[in-house]
């Protein structure tokens, strides 16, 4: 499943890309394979999110998340 | 800095400088701004980047000891590949390439304590670059307070380079990290994160490639250079010294690494942090209970809640607002009572005459229009920074990201926008920190349809002659009314005009929107109140200069060629001699546009002076309907409106002419320091023309349809 899929307060791990070039930037901030995440909330009108990575809270649109393959844990 | 001929090679320069010179780069929101005030204390001044006018803060530390050093404030970035202006401006800075900046001889990397991992990706390119650098590991104590410590040492020993532990806001360690900037530079370590060796291998190629074609880099600056181009898709290809030949080298590495699969953008990121990660481990404790909500957390579960997030959001825009226009008005009246005392000292003490009408109509009514806004731009200042230092401007964009993007913009235009409320000018400045070029531009062209302070005057004046002051409609007066119609009508049309460029001409990528949440913190009042002071001083010297000449070249318009009277020692009537005036005839010139709007050439002469800045249509009609000295005497002014006649009995401010005056206020883009900054933002041309054009055009529409419409309806 992909990011855009967890609900608020579900937690996974990231596994790969749904394709090949990833907008780098969310590579830089963190967001790479195996990176644990936690879903905190939706911004008022469910979109863009607010994850928890790496011990700092990151937002993206859910556009980008549907590119971030995720396993629940 | 060139490294081709004619340009000054570093090496000279290291000769012959005398100060250290030191850049404190960093991410956003790591407290950088503070510890550059800490570092500095007022001894720091902003100034631009030569020729390309970017803003460059720099300052003398106050070191106590032997050595000079001077700083100079980075942008923040999260990364060296460059995305947004800020963040090229930034790495330019760093590796020597910024026209009028000397390449540091030691950078200070400024990372939080809180957020260590994350903040070490940055370090880990800053490495890469071969220059002496020292970590001020910054906000120890509010991380400590959610239970995250840091071990200085244990860092310091995993980078290769010292480390100062500071919580600069309360000053703690300052007086350290002086000592460390004044110290013999630190040994540069050797890189110690390792790429796949397929990457290595090209990476090694381009970098030998590069001893030929720049032999001044150094061999760490060579390697970084040669990893940046080949890794790098998306930045642009700006260094002056690669050649046509290593371009095609770097595309000839890519086709390699693509064949044997390897993703070398991703896989440059993912090896830095395969290091970063566990060194971030060892050095880090975290010591807190299991579920633990940070402050931060829990604040925003209100200010981001679904809906008080968005209710917190419209009383904070109505706290501005109610302080920018009514907190204001009482310094805005000293200043005007100034401005009128000077006048009437000019009066006293000049003879009439040229140097009088000089003084008074040109430079007073002309800077002194201008200086009233004084107050409003620096309380919308320190409201803007009290937001943006507490972390709360990154919610704004996180709230309003949803609904601005229906209207073709994006989360991160929403700042630039408010701001434009002020003033565009700071507004179109506020878009650099977007990476998207095509929102930036989307969001620049627009931002002039914020009704700006500078419309206010006119408005006000316009109002208070043709909108009876007496009618409610509620209990809202019908001339507050007005004002809130034109302030949405504005609104709107910037709405509008977004979702239309965004569709038809502004192209480009669509953007990401990937930002950090940054913790809250509790602002510094004097980081504010420095950037208040900042702003006053930048503000002031361009009134003091632009605005000056202008005022002073639209007075020389208005008074020559002079008109002579036919009797000997009669006083010229003031209104036949602006009608003679150069900018008389241009206003007749330009009349028959004007004339289905229904405006005569007087107004035809405002419009042009208020080209200048909006404002100056107050004091034009004034000078205009010559209502003696005082010209910006609204009262008088808007009884002198409502009076005039054409030769044939009607009159030439009827209620539809103010109104269609307005609907061209609310819409052209009559303000030439926009213009300036939209040239200067964009470095073209093409963008202020086109906006100064479609403006122009849409506001002329409007006032026609108004102006002709009321006609039709029998309105006139």
């Amino acid at each position: 499943m992909t990011l855009d899929q967890l609900k608020p307060g579900e937690r996974g791990v990231v596994t790969g890309w749904t394709r090949d070039e990833p907008p780098s930037r969310l590579l830089e901030m963190g967001l790479l394979q195996g990176t644990l995440l936690e879903i905190i909330r939706l911004a008022p009108l469910g979109d863009p999110i607010d994850i928890r990575i790496r011990g700092y809270h990151l937002s993206l649109r859910k556009h980008e998340a549907g590119l971030v393959e995720v396993q629940p844990v | 800095m060139r490294w081709t001929a004619g340009g000054t090679a570093p090496t000279l320069s290291v000769a012959a400088k005398a100060a250290r010179l030191v850049a404190l780069a960093g991410n956003p929101n790591v407290g950088k701004t503070t510890v550059f005030n800490q570092l500095t204390g007022l001894r720091q001044k902003v100034g631009n980047y030569p020729g390309v006018t970017v803003e460059r803060k720099v300052g003398q530390v106050a070191t106590g000891g032997s050595r000079a050093v001077q700083i100079v404030d980075v942008p923040g970035t999260y990364s060296l590949n460059p995305r947004s202006l800020d963040e090229e401006i930034a790495y330019r800075v760093l590796v020597g390439e910024m026209q009028g900046q000397e390449r540091p001889d030691l950078v200070v990397c400024v990372v939080d304590a809180g957020n260590l991992e994350r903040n070490l990706y940055l370090t880990s390119q800053v490495l890469d670059l071969g220059i002496p650098t020292i970590i001020a590991l910054n906000m120890t104590d509010s991380s400590e307070r959610e239970g995250v410590f840091v071990d200085a040492g244990a860092l310091s020993r995993e980078l290769g380079v010292p480390v100062y532990p500071l919580a600069a806001s309360s000053g703690k360690g300052i007086e350290a990290l002086k000592q460390g900037l004044c110290a013999e530079l630190p040994s540069v370590p050797p890189r110690r994160w390792k790429m796949p060796a397929a990457l290595q291998k090209e990476v090694d190629h381009l970098a030998q490639r590069l001893s030929v074609d720049v032999p001044q880099l150094s061999a760490s600056m060579r390697f970084a250079d040669a990893l940046r181009a080949l890794a790098n898709t998306t930045a642009p290809r700006f260094e002056t010294h690669h050649s046509a030949e290593f371009w095609q080298e770097v595309d000839a590495a890519r086709e390699r690494l693509r064949a044997q699969g390897t993703l070398y953008e991703q896989e440059e990121i993912i090896a830095r942090y395969q290091w970063i990660t566990p060194l971030a481990e060892r050095v880090v404790q975290i010591r807190r209970k299991d579920g633990h909500r940070s402050v931060s957390e829990r604040i925003d579960s209100v200010l981001t809640h679904r809906y008080l997030g968005p209710a917190f959001f419209l009383a904070v825009l109505l706290v501005v607002f109610q302080a920018v226009f009514s907190w204001a008005a009482p310094f805005m009246n000293w200043i005007e009572g100034g401005m009128s005392w000077l006048s009437a000292l000019a009066a006293n003490h000049l003879p009439p005459g040229l140097v009088r009408g000089l003084v008074i109509d040109g430079v007073l009514a002309g800077v002194g229009g201008v200086l009233v806004f004084l107050p409003q731009i620096l309380l919308l200042f320190f409201f803007l920074g009290l937001l943006e230092d507490t972390g709360y401007m990154a919610r704004v964009a996180f709230i309003m990201d949803r609904p601005m993007r229906k209207v073709g913009l994006s989360g991160r235009s929403v700042v630039p926008l408010i701001s434009s409320y002020a003033c565009a000018v700071p507004g179109i400045m506020a878009t650099r920190t977007m990476d998207s070029q095509r929102d930036r531009l989307v969001t620049m062209m627009v931002a002039p349809f914020m009704t700006c302070s500078a419309r206010l005057p006119v408005y006000a004046l316009v109002i208070s002659a043709f909108v009876p002051a007496a009618g409610h409609f509620g209990f809202v007066s019908y001339q507050a009314l007005t004002l809130m119609t034109l302030y949405l009508l504005g609104t709107g049309m910037a709405v509008l005009a977004a979702a239309f460029l965004r569709n038809r001409l502004i192209k480009g990528s669509s953007s990401t929107f990937v930002m950090e949440l940054p913790s809250y913190h509790r602002p510094r009042l004097r980081d504010v109140a420095w950037r208040m002071s900042e702003r006053a001083k930048i503000f002031l010297t361009r009134a003091g200069t632009i605005i000056l000449a202008v005022s002073i070249v639209l007075w020389f318009l208005a008074a020559f060629p002079q008109t002579k009277s036919d009797a000997p020692n009669a006083q010229v009537d003031s209104s036949t001699q602006l009608a003679n005036s150069y900018m008389g005839r241009a206003g007749h010139l330009w009349e028959p546009m004007l004339k289905p709007l229904g405006f005569d050439w007087k107004i035809g002469v405002a419009l042009l002076s208020s080209f200048a800045a909006r404002e100056v249509v107050v004091s034009a009609l004034g000078t205009i309907y010559s209502v003696g000295d005082s010209s910006d005497d609204v009262s008088s002014l808007k009884e002198r409106l409502k009076a005039d006649t054409y030769p044939d009995g009607t009159r030439v401010w009827s209620p539809l002419v103010a109104a269609s005056l307005l609907m061209f206020f609310v819409l052209a883009c009559q303000c030439m320091s926009t213009l300036a900054v939209v040239k200067r933002e964009t470095n073209s041309w093409r963008w202020p023309i086109f906006m100064w054009t479609y403006m122009f055009a849409l506001a002329w529409i409007a006032s026609f349809v108004v102006y002709q419409g009321g006609l039709l309806l029998g309105w006139g």
